[in-house]
């Protein structure tokens, strides 16, 4: 129960490389900032929030996956990409790490770039762009949005965890004997388990609110736009 | 509509405080995906401490803030492994809701407030009609009853195109 450090520690990566992708991740949540604003509008302001909240509260839920003594927990893109758009919802996941590296001693806070890089980026941006492209392609019913949640939160998990061992070729701290490979394997199959939790917890969450209020996803207003059967033709209503 | 969304929110807010307060407690202690990749080649104990071998894990430092009241989920001083947890798990919860609700509130279109030149020009993914060009009625004086009334006809006709 007392362990719970779930993001990069301090001293795992070097200062330098550290640095760099802070001023990345700075400068991309900047443009985020920017590109956000479109999207936030009165309704969508306190789901962002309630978005962020819900991500800190899930990610203490570490379960366990298949393999012996380790476990997963949500990283959030996937969701909050789905729910308040990739602008928001990449701000979203990084407000939860920016709370979680000063607050609760949780990732270092030199870290936080490589982190934010990871989690907040890397994994919005990957889960988006299978959800801009699944969403297309799929049937438009609750299982086409289920299939969409739980493909595109596995997926983000992964790339997300691949980020990291880029982030370790880069400046990693111990020298691994050339053994990069083992590391992004490693990586890459615990984080395939914890992605199909991520996408259980990703597809039940969105699937939740699309029932009781569908107006509330931001992933299906284009969709329920375009949609025939939309009963309300005046004045924006459908959203 | 303003109204409702508030609703949601609320009852959102308490699934979350419920999930970090009381489920948390029941989470899996096992070093999670990260962790156990960083471990891989040395030996631990029971408590996941390092015992042996050599792993990138080795390198780790401690934290800036470990000495946080807060500091791993936890409340320095209750001494009770359940409440800590469940308060810290609360106390996040209402901390991120407040910090990131916050920004977003203060980042937010302001539409209602009538001035025309505030469309939000760049539509993020062409995929919605963004259009906030300001009312055209002009007379919504903090009115909560409905704010898809707020919205300019515009949008209805930009609607089914996509």
């Amino acid at each position: 129960m007392q362990t719970l450090a779930m993001h990069i520690s301090n001293g795992i990566i070097n200062g330098p490389v550290a640095a760099v992708f802070g001023a990345l991740a700075l400068a991309a949540l900047t443009f985020c900032v920017l590109r956000a604003r479109a999207d936030l509008d009165d309704r969508l302001a306190p789901m962002a929030g309630l978005v962020a909240a819900f991500i800190f509260a899930v990610q203490m839920l570490n379960f366990p996956i298949f393999t012996a003594g380790v476990s997963g927990h949500l990283l959030g893109g996937a969701l909050a990409a789905l729910l308040v758009g990739p602008w928001v919802g990449a701000l979203c996941v990084a407000v939860v790490l920016v709370v979680q590296a000063l607050v609760f001693g949780d990732g270092g806070v030199a870290m936080l770039g490589l982190n934010i890089t990871n989690m907040a980026l890397l994994g919005t941006a990957a889960a988006y762009l299978l959800i801009a492209l699944l969403l297309r392609v799929l049937p438009r019913t609750r299982a086409g949005l289920a299939v969409t949640a739980f493909v595109s939160a596995l997926v983000s998990v992964v790339v997300a965890s691949q980020g990291f061992v880029l982030q370790y070729a880069l400046g990693g701290t111990t020298d691994l004997g050339g053994n990069l490979a083992g590391l992004a394997g490693t990586m890459a199959v615990a984080h395939l388990l914890i992605g199909i939790g991520e996408g259980l917890i990703t597809a039940t969450t969105v699937l939740t609110v699309a029932k009781v209020r569908p107006d509330l996803v931001y992933a299906l207003r284009s969709r329920r736009a375009a949609a025939p059967a939309v009963a309300v033709p005046v004045a924006g209503g459908v959203r | 509509m303003r109204k409702r969304t508030w609703g949601f929110v609320g009852v959102g807010l308490l699934a979350a405080l419920l999930l970090a307060g009381v489920v948390s407690n029941y989470a899996s202690s096992h070093p999670d995906g990260l962790d156990s990749s960083l471990l891989k080649g040395c030996t631990v104990n029971a408590d996941h401490e390092i015992t042996g071998g050599s792993c990138p894990a080795q390198q780790a430092r401690e934290h800036e803030l470990a000495d946080s009241p807060l500091a791993d989920y936890g409340i320095k001083g209750v001494d009770s492994d359940f409440l800590s947890t469940g308060l810290s798990g609360v106390v996040g919860v209402l901390l991120t809701f407040a910090v990131g609700g916050g920004a977003f509130w203060l980042l937010r279109r302001r539409t209602p407030a009538g001035d025309g030149p505030t469309t939000a020009a760049g539509p993020t993914t062409g995929d919605r009609p963004t259009t906030a060009a300001g009312p055209t009625t002009g007379d919504e004086p903090g009115n909560d009853r409905d704010t898809d009334t707020d919205r300019p006809a515009v949008d209805a006709g930009r609607g089914p195109t996509g």
